[in-house]
């Protein structure tokens, strides 16, 4: 009864949204889901066919309906071929938070997920502390006794696997909230600089490269304090609430003194989200204007470069290289041409373009470690694709994909590297 | 539903997964919801979906849904826009996405053998590299299967010259209602007798279901040519068609879109079309160097005493693709324009375009429901869509009629019911329009030939005997709820 009323009331969904989708079919060949299963439950359309079903009252919201949602990866490749221009993100997005009065889930793990989206991901201190740990466990060998001991595969199958996702950690971490980077040269812009919750830590090398490619660009690096997580993983599993705290708090961190300098973002799922504060926040009486304006400044790092028409470095790299689509930078952001222009620019390389580069690769945030059977049988057939390509290197713009892809080629025992375009471009600055 | 009839459902299911296996048999009610639908205006729940792996499965599954007297209904893509896909009766939904391999590509005698559920786009796609292509293109090409194509003889911007569907299928292994399985056409066994091949295409999955299907692959043309020329009024941009034509000529397609349409597709993708125009002309001209050329200056010779606003000429691919994404995306972009639209598909005779397109622009201005005309001009395939909000009392009902009116103005002309997108559900009223009660009794004639129980798409294509079209449209659209109209 009590779900009955609930169903009745559609609020949580925009019907002049919901109903823009004509049903077809135009999407269903660039769901990775779909791609994977050829189900239709698994597809944008499904989806969305559930979500007028549940809001016209003739369905429940059942495990088996939220299992299809929980399925998908938010990719956003439907929203970018639909011909009716359904905003799918939207959708799906005001649906997971939706779920979450639904879900029956334990105790135990549910304190663990509400301790790791509000107080982990959001809080660099936390965070930090616990890739400093990950960071033992793997430096300090206990990693490879683990591995060798398969001593999780007691405990469980799923243990094990979440144990293979422990990121690879590049590098220092990449401590530099409230730091001023200057190109050292007269006349410069000065832009400012997301470092955003995971990336710092894992990537610091690569966040490293990204500063040093726009001061090479002239540009004057400025890194605010008090920024943080910009909200994405929030709202993607249903935690529309803490995302809008976020964006608020890192509106203000980065119009401090300056409210018109372009933000320019080096992970692609973080641009994209923070593109979409002015309507994340819309109905808020305060932040609305802010928001819209913040988004207008917000520049994908691929994006930025490639429009300052920096020439690449003197050094040349000799190998073949292909680029995997960062979903949220070419669905979201719409910028395609942006990352191959600059892998075409560098002295020697190969480029060639994966076969489906523009289907995920099935990381999906925290997907890869809460829909590993799914995150996996997507990654098998980019990994084949990639097998097939012949390239060297694998690039992209994004730390999900980064480390997707990194697990799947190390399982399959492939011989390809995967670079962030950027830090192939600062590549090309190093003296042999 | 009763204990027997539920206990009967249980045991189908058992049997069917037993057939395919448990993950490709889905019969869970939020499941079912999945499959109701396709790109038309109609809806209906079948009972259960197999996702069957070869024509084995296929024949086995038929066997059983004989057994237990239910009806089946293939599915492709469920692109369709006249609800040949759907499930009226409820029954077996048999979903062609698993068997979506290339089995065998012949680059030497031009053809390619592929299982139904391939996708149009990547059976060309596959084929580039080797310097072929698969020409039937309808615009739904990124989404809809071959199996699908055939069943609706599929046609596209591109069969003003190549033909439809049917031109470019040589041969094909089916399943008939009793399990057996057999082979239609060349390849296997030569086509000597009736041509069943061309019966089964176009029969909308009423007669038999494809299972293996070999196509004639074209070469890429050494050259192509896509011409954008804008006019101030539709009768220009028609009586500019009607010129090529007359002139003998036969360019690879001849697309046509008025203001409403230029309108959208510039809002969607920005293709470059010219907003003041009253109509664009899409032309591509494909085949040696010299002769696309030639045939180019003769076209742009005959569109100047039109008074073209311009003319745009696109030689590589890039800027073809350019001029072509608007093209291709039109359909869904009159979302822009109005909350609902209804596509109408009928055909006339090439030289009734201006008569016919000024009857349709009367009838927009006596309803006062702007009409968006898209048109194959080529072949005179005319798509009107009728912009309209379903929110607004009484607007189904009078759109439905202006449909119907169109239709009718087509018949009248000359023409045909339906270009490509088939009967179905959704004209099925409108079928005595165009047949008497003999040319119908000869046609289930031949249904009842292939089987006489009925069980395959059961109530597609021939009239239910509701009588007026409208009435059965008006059902489904009741049916399907808010906003669900192509
Ligand atoms: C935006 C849009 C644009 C379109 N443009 C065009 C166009 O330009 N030209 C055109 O011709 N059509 C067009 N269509 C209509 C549609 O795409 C075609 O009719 C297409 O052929 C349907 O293919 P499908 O795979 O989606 O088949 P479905 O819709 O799944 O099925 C269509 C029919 O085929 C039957 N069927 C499917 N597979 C088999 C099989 N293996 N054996 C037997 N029967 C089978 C089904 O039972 C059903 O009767 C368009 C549709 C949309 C939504
Ligand atoms: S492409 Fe858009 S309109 Fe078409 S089915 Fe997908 S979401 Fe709906
Ligand atoms: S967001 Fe990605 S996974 Fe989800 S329905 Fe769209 S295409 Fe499929």
């Amino acid at each position: 009864m009590v779900e009955a009323q609930q169903m009745s009331q559609p609020s949580w969904l925009n019907e002049s949204e919901l109903y823009k989708c004509v049903h077809c079919g135009f999407c269903l060949q660039a769901c990775p889901t779909y791609l994977a299963t050829g189900l239709e439950t698994e597809s944008p359309r499904g989806r969305i066919a559930l979500m007028k079903a549940v809001n016209e009252g003739r369905l429940e919201i059942s495990d088996q309906v939220m299992r299809h949602w929980d399925l998908c990866i938010q990719c956003r490749a439907c929203e970018d071929v639909c011909p009716s221009g359904v905003p799918y993100g939207n959708l799906i997005e005001s649906t997971m938070d939706r779920l979450r009065v639904h879900r029956k889930i334990g105790f135990v793990p549910r304190l663990a997920y509400e301790i790791s989206l509000r107080y982990l991901i959001p809080n660099q201190r936390n965070l930090a502390i616990v890739f400093s740990m990950m960071n033992f466990y793997i430096k300090s060998g206990l990693q490879k006794l683990v591995r060798k001991t398969k001593i999780l595969k007691l405990i469980s199958d799923r243990l094990e696997r979440l144990e293979k996702m422990t990121p690879s950690i590049n590098g220092k971490f990449f401590r530099a909230q409230g730091q001023f980077y200057s190109a050292d040269v007269e006349g410069t812009e000065k832009i400012q600089m997301l470092s955003g919750c995971v990336m710092p830590l894992t990537q610091g090398d690569q966040m490293r490269a990204a500063v040093r490619m726009l001061n090479r660009a002239n540009k004057d690096v400025e890194i605010p304090s008090n920024q943080g997580c910009c909200g994405a993983i929030n709202s993607h599993v249903g935690g529309l609430e803490k995302a809008k705290e976020l964006a608020r708090a890192n509106i203000d961190a980065f119009s401090k003194g300056n409210d018109s300098e372009p933000i320019v973002v080096a992970s692609a799922g973080c641009g994209a989200r923070m593109m979409e504060y002015g309507h994340l926040l819309s109905d808020d009486a305060d932040y609305a204007l802010k928001a819209v304006n913040f988004s207008k400044r917000v520049v994908d790092i691929n994006e930025f470069l490639d429009q300052s028409k920096l020439q690449p470095g003197e050094a040349s790299i000799h190998k073949i290289v292909t680029y995997q689509d960062s979903c949220h930078l070419a669905n979201v952001q719409k910028v395609k041409d942006a990352p191959r222009n600059l892998i075409k620019s560098i002295g020697g390389v190969d480029f060639c373009e994966l076969k489906g580069s523009n289907v995920c690769c099935g990381a999906g945030g925290t997907y890869m470690i809460t829909e590993p059977e799914m995150s996996e049988a997507v990654l098998t057939e980019k990994i084949r694709n990639l097998a097939d390509s012949g390239a060297d290197i694998i690039a992209t713009a994004n730390p999900g994909c980064f480390m997707q892809l990194d697990n799947g080629i190390k399982a399959a025992g492939l011989d390809v590297e995967v670079k962030y375009v950027t830090e192939l471009l600062d590549e090309t600055y190093k003296q042999k | 539903m009763s204990q027997s009839e539920l206990s009967e459902i249980n045991d189908l299911v058992a049997d069917l997964k037993n057939i395919v296996g448990g993950g490709y048999v889905l019969d869970d009610k939020a499941d079912l919801l999945v499959y109701e639908y396709d790109g038309s205006i109609d809806r209906g729940s079948p009972v259960v979906i197999v996702l069957p792996a070869s024509a084995t499965e296929i024949s086995s599954v038929l066997k059983l849904a004989r057994a237990h007297s239910i009806p089946v209904v293939a599915r492709g893509a469920g692109t369709g826009l006249s609800g040949g896909a759907i499930a009226e009766q409820g029954g077996i939904v048999i979903s062609m996405a698993r068997m979506n391999k290339i089995l065998e590509v012949n680059s030497d005698d031009r053809y390619a053998i592929v299982e139904p559920g391939v996708v149009n786009l990547d059976l060309s796609t596959h084929v580039g590299p080797q310097g072929l292509y698969y020409a039937p293109d309808p615009s739904s090409q990124r989404a809809c299967t071959i199996g699908g194509n055939i069943a609706e003889n599929a046609g596209g911007p591109h069969c003003l010259a190549y033909g439809v569907t049917t031109n470019h299928v040589l041969g094909m292994e089916v399943v008939l209602a009793d399990g057996s399985v057999t082979w239609f056409g060349e390849n296997e066994r030569d086509g000597v007798g009736y041509d069943l091949r061309g019966i089964t295409i176009g029969s909308e999955g009423t007669l038999a279901i494809v299972t293996k299907i070999s196509v004639r692959l074209l070469r890429s043309p050494e050259h192509v040519k896509t011409i954008l020329m804008a006019f101030e009024t539709i009768e220009d941009a028609s009586a500019a068609v009607t010129g090529i034509i007359g002139a003998g000529m036969v360019p690879a397609a001849i697309e046509m879109m008025d203001h409403f349409c230029i309108k959208a597709a510039e809002g969607a993708v920005g293709a470059g079309y010219p907003e003041g125009a009253g109509a664009v002309l899409l032309v591509e001209l494909d085949g040696l160097f010299e002769a696309v050329e030639e045939e180019y200056e003769e076209i742009e010779a005959i569109c100047r005493e039109f008074g073209p606003l311009e003319v745009r000429v696109a030689d590589d691919s890039l800027e073809r693709e350019k001029l072509w994404s608007g093209r291709k995306g039109v359909l869904g972009a009159l979302g822009r324009l109005a909350p609902n639209y209804y596509l109408v598909d009928g055909t006339i005779p090439r030289t009734k375009l201006v008569d016919v397109l000024r009857q349709i622009n009367e009838l927009s201005e006596r309803s006062g429901y702007p009409i968006a005309n898209l048109l194959h001009a080529g072949d005179g395939n005319l798509h009107p869509s009728i912009l309209f909000d379903e929110r607004k009392p009484g607007d189904v009902e009078n759109i439905l009629a202006i449909g119907s009116e169109i239709l009718r103005i087509c018949v009248e002309s000359g023409g045909v019911l339906s270009g490509e997108h088939g009967i179905g559900l959704e004209k099925q009223d409108q079928m005595p329009l165009m047949f008497s009660d003999e040319d119908m009794a000869t046609m289930s004639l031949l249904k009842i030939a292939f089987e006489t129980e009925d069980l395959l798409n059961p109530g597609k294509v021939f009239p239910t005997g509701a009588g007026c079209g409208d009435i059965s449209q008006a059902r489904a659209i009741a049916r399907v709820g808010p906003g669900a109209y192509i």
